[in-house]
């Protein structure tokens, strides 16, 4: 049967008529076999343009429509739902990118029309064999998966359950809080970060909807949006949370003393059974069997002898629980850049150089030195401070990108460091960038009251080998002060190294887990990174905070209410309709050879030993085409991507482009 | 009434074709029996210009073999076409090129050069063969042979494809029944286009080895370990095509321990057998490590000859680059 093709040309503005000649394309178009009607319009997209569409399918009966415009990620779903409201099955549209695969990448009208005709030319060969196809319409499990405590998480959960719906809220580490929860004050108000954080953790320690899984890790997941099974590892805290009270006199009994590297930055010292912090909920400790002295050497339980309530359980082991909800959101944050790969700044080597979370630490009252800025001998308050902006950030040798929060961050330290001590501060700095609400009032702020000397330029070392006079015992910063043109030694007593914000170090493996995307420096990607900021490519799946790129907390909490706002909003319907481009096996042709059986990345594919074939669950599957690809015996077929529509779409391209060929060569 | 009319013709192929039209036994019988053979150079003598005389559509069933070289097989093959009621594409070389098309990795001339000039090759004078003689008598020519090979239905319509290097005698057979029944109106052909004499499925279909979930760590010749009887070849890391290869030989070679080599074609649907089987074997190798998969993909010695072993014309690629 010959289908009545309809091809649509848009200009967007200048866009794409600015270069290519869309009159012609249109004309051309009108001339190729099956093609229907062809015209060129100002913008596609618009009402008016999308009422040409639907007139032209209800009045001459077109069968098949191709738009080439821009790319199918912006409107695909736009002119599909145009042809549905006129009566034609969406999946019978193809969309041929003319905008970002052609006018956007060549300024030469003459390639840029034989490539517009080439891609049309594809699209309209394809469209004749694409294929009716209807929504796979599934039940959403209203429960929520969040994944990452920090303060983004905390808001989604909250956000979530407030709706009414129950949230999973699993954290790694015995407390959520996260970063925040080190911090001693907030820029750009300077308010108290417990202050404003621990009613938030109260909350989703309490809430009636929220189960909280802490010292806890997701291990595995399996389903497809609204239907997803979360298997969590929880980790043995060998003590008994129904029993344990958290009075703490476990941890006070405790003879062995460890270094803090998690919470404490490695300032501070904390006991073999712990909670980080007073504050930490949940209340309950943890053990830290590689520390404990009964775990190492056999004798001790000082901590069972005087657990009043019995609670402490050397025999408690890991428990994995399973559970379904129906849409996740990722919020697992951010790890701070690790100074030593930057020797000449002398972290690690020379005592006195911090780095920024030890400097949250020293100046948090609830810290190791209550509060006081002193340097590591413990006694000596520092006349003079340094404080190095984008360490490890915007630099091609460690990370391109900017940390987006250090300059506040510095600008905090300076004001603390002042307000504390009294010293004089430096701050080193490539630019100062503070864009947002009340940041530039808190920088000129600084800049008027704290006496706080800006020098502009890259640190190119730290030393203590003193080499002019004034210089002996103290650390000296070398650096090019670029505002004057000038080499310049400047001595201090401390160091406070701004390091950059970095992807967890296992953001790749947490992306796998969930079937999302790490862009190259390794954040989450987001669908779309304007318009879509809090969705990925994997439906149900959503991020949030610093996981997904550097940001501050008020961005961190907008996006964690955003994502929730999302899922929130899927929820509410009830069912979703998911894209019916799926793969199914033709079980005639199977073979049953099994290739395919452990290709699925969502494990779709089961091996039906009864009947020697292998066969996919269409809720599973995603339509990701990899056991297409495998199937040696070409019985899997994906709907949406036949080899008639992905040969033909082939074809059409390279007739234009070569012309109409021998089939084969002489 | 007078007998339908059968033909065979052999254009670029090895003969085993011929051998497995006779090796039907005694049902070579009613191929006598219900027709009237006019045309079968390997079996009797005949000459082309009888077959020029004949009427269009007069020879009832011409199964044609081998692969089209030069200008005589295409001369041959458009005669044919035109002459025969049902052309049918009788094994390996005649629809998918089979190992005269492995030539098209090279050129026509690297062929004659080659097979004049090997160290087996008795030539003291190295003399080339002439297309054109002057002799005594007249002027002698050979035909002229093409840079590229190509399968039957690239240079004529094919009504029936019928795989195998050669196919089975017991498909044969069922062909040949099958036609019979058609002719006294007892049986339908099948749509024109279609595979006869083939499976459905692929030979891992028929094979009777024990197979589970594939993941590869090393390739390995058949001579290099102790085969397993049971299990499936490619898990012990033989390179069997059986998972890409039409079924309908009973999966003779793997049951004789030795691994398919994909005589019988692509699988029904597929458009390219070689890119199959290796997108599937790629699919399988149990590495992440880029060094450790190139030392596993090593094990793969002749990857054109493995892969391509018989579909090499009739691929999406058909020839190497031509110079
Ligand atoms: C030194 C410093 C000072 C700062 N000061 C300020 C400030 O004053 N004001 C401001 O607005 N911003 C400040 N920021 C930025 C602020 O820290 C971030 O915006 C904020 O921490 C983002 O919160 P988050 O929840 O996205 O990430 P995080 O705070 O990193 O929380 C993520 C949580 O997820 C958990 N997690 C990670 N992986 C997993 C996993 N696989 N499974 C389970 N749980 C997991 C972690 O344990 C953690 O609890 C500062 C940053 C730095 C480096
Ligand atoms: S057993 Fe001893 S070392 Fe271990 S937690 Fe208890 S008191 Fe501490
Ligand atoms: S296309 Fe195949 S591999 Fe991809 S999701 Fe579907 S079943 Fe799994
Ligand atoms: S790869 Fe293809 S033939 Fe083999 S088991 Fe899977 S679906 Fe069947
Ligand atoms: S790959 Fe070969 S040995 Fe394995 S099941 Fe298929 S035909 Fe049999």
């Amino acid at each position: 049967m010959s289908e009545k093709v309809g091809v649509y040309i848009c200009h967007c503005g200048a866009n794409i008529a600015g270069v290519v000649d869309v009159a012609a394309l249109s004309h051309w178009a009108g001339e190729l076999p099956d093609v229907a009607v062809a015209r060129d319009y100002k913008f596609m997209c618009s009402s008016l343009g999308q009422e040409l569409i639907e007139k032209d399918i209800q009045e001459l009966g077109l069968t098949r429509v191709v738009v080439a415009a821009c790319s199918p990620h912006l409107h695909e779903a736009t002119f599909r739902n145009c042809c549905k409201r006129a009566g034609l099955n969406p999946y019978l549209f193809e969309m041929a990118s003319i905008r970002e695969q052609v006018s956007w990448v060549t300024a030469n009208k003459t390639v840029a029309l034989e490539k517009s005709k080439a891609l049309i030319s594809g699209a309209v060969h394809r469209v004749i064999h694409n294929q009716a196809l209807e929504p796979i319409i599934v039940d959403i499990n209203p429960n929520v998966l969040v994944v990452g405590g920090g303060i983004t998480g905390i808001q989604a959960a909250l956000e979530i359950a407030d709706a009414g719906y129950h949230v999973y809220l699993v954290e790694r580490e015995p407390s959520i809080g996260g970063h925040m929860a080190q911090f001693d004050k907030t820029f750009p108000t300077l308010d108290c970060s417990a202050c404003i954080l621990t009613p938030k953790m109260f909350s989703a320690g309490t809430h009636p909807n929220i189960t909280l899984l802490t010292w806890s890790e997701v291990e595995k997941v399996d389903g497809y949006v609204g239907n997803f099974t979360v298997k969590v590892r929880q980790k043995a805290r060998k003590v008994n949370t129904e029993l344990c009270t958290g009075c703490g006199i476990c941890e006070q009994k405790c003879p062995k003393k460890v270094i803090d590297t998690v919470f404490e930055a490695g300032m501070g010292l904390r006991k073999a059974v712990y909670t980080p912090f007073p504050q930490a909920v949940p209340k309950y400790p943890v053990m830290d069997v590689q520390n404990c002295t009964f775990f190492q050497k056999g004798t001790c339980k000082a901590c069972e002898k005087f657990c009043p309530t019995g609670a402490i359980d050397f025999k408690q082991e890991d428990k994995v629980v399973s559970f379904d909800v129906g849409n996740i959101i990722l919020a697992t944050g951010w790890d701070l850049f690790d100074c030593r790969r930057i020797p000449q700044y002398g972290y690690g080597r020379l005592a006195n150089v911090y780095n920024s979370l030890e400097f949250e630490r020293l100046s948090n009252a609830a810290g190791p030195t209550g509060g006081k800025v002193i340097l590591r001998d413990g006694v000596t308050v520092p006349q003079s401070v340094g404080i190095i902006h984008c360490v490890g950030s915007r630099d091609k040798n460690y990370n391109p990108y900017c940390s987006a929060i250090c300059c506040m961050q510095s600008l905090k330290f300076a004001h603390l460091v002042k307000e504390k001590t009294g010293a004089q501060v430096y701050n080193f700095y490539i630019d100062i960038r503070t864009p947002l609400k009340a940041y530039d009032e808190f920088y000129q702020h600084i800049l008027e009251t704290d006496e706080t000397r800006f020098v502009r330029g890259k640190v190119a070392e730290v030393t203590d080998a003193a080499r002019l006079p004034g210089e002996e015992g103290k650390l000296i910063i070398q650096v090019e002060d670029t505002l004057i043109g000038k080499q310049r030694r400047i001595p201090v007593d401390m160091v406070i190294l701004s390091a950059g914000l970095e992807p967890r170090h296992d953001a790749k493996e947490v992306a796998k887990l969930f079937g999302i995307g790490c862009s190259a420096d390794q954040w989450f990607i987001e669908r779309h990174p304007k318009l879509d900021p809090v969705a990925t490519m994997t439906e149900g799946v959503f991020v949030a905070g610093v996981c997904q790129g550097p940001k501050d907390i008020p961005l961190s909490v907008t996006q964690g209410a955003a994502a929730a706002a999302r899922v929130i909003g899927l929820v509410n319907r009830k069912q979703v309709s998911l894209e019916p481009v799926r793969a199914s096996v033709n079980a005639e042709q199977c073979s049953g050879c099994r290739i395919c059986n452990n290709q699925c990345p969502f494990n779709a594919i089961s091996f039906l030993v009864d009947k020697g074939v292998s066969e996919i669950n269409p809720a599973l599957c995603q339509g990701c085409g990899t056991c297409v690809a495998a199937c040696p015996a070409g019985a899997i077929t994906g709907s949406h991507y036949t080899n008639a529509q992905i040969l033909s779409q082939i074809e059409g391209i390279l007739e234009v482009e070569l012309g109409q060929r021998e089939a084969v060569p002489a | 009434m007078a007998k339908p009319k059968f033909a065979m013709y052999w254009a670029a192929s090895c003969g085993g074709c011929e051998i497995a039209v006779l090796n039907i036994a005694e049902k070579i019988l009613d191929v006598d029996a219900n027709f009237d053979v006019v045309f079968w150079p390997v079996a009797m003598d005949a000459k082309y210009k009888d077959v020029e005389g004949m009427s269009d559509g007069e020879i009832t069933l011409c199964l044609f073999n081998g692969g089209i070289r030069n200008d005589e097989n295409e001369r041959l093959a458009k005669l044919l076409r035109k002459k025969s009621a049902v052309l049918v594409a009788f094994g390996s070389c005649a629809n998918e090129g089979c190992i005269p098309g492995l030539a098209n990795l090279t050129s026509g001339k690297a062929v004659i050069e080659t097979a004049f000039s090997t160290v087996s090759t008795d030539n003291p004078h190295n003399v080339r063969p002439a297309y054109d003689y002057p002799a005594a008598e007249g002027e002698l020519h050979i035909p002229r042979m093409y840079e590229t090979l190509k399968t039957l239905d690239q240079v004529v319509p094919v009504d029936y494809y019928m795989p195998g290097c050669p196919p089975e005698s017991h498909q044969i057979a069922t062909v040949i029944d099958l036609v019979i029944a058609a002719l006294k109106g007892e049986a339908k052909l099948p749509p024109a286009g279609a595979v006869i004499g083939a499976g459905n499925s692929t030979v891992c279909d028929e094979c009777s080895r024990k197979r589970s979930e594939k993941l590869i760590k090393e390739f390995r010749r058949t001579w290099q370990i102790p085969m397993d009887q049971q299990e499936c070849l490619l898990e012990q890391g033989i390179l069997c095509s059986g998972m890409a290869t039409r079924s309908g030989c009973n999966a003779r070679c793997p049951a004789a321990n030795m691994p398919c080599i994909g005589c019988y074609g692509p699988a029904p649907d597929v458009v390219d057998q070689g890119a199959r089987m290796m997108s599937a074997v790629s699919s399988v190798i149990d590495s992440k490590d880029p060094a450790e998969i190139e030392r596993i993909l090593d094990g793969i010695v002749d990857p054109a000859g493995t892969f391509y072993r018989f579909g090499l014309a009739s691929s999406l690629l058909h020839r190497a680059k031509a110079q």
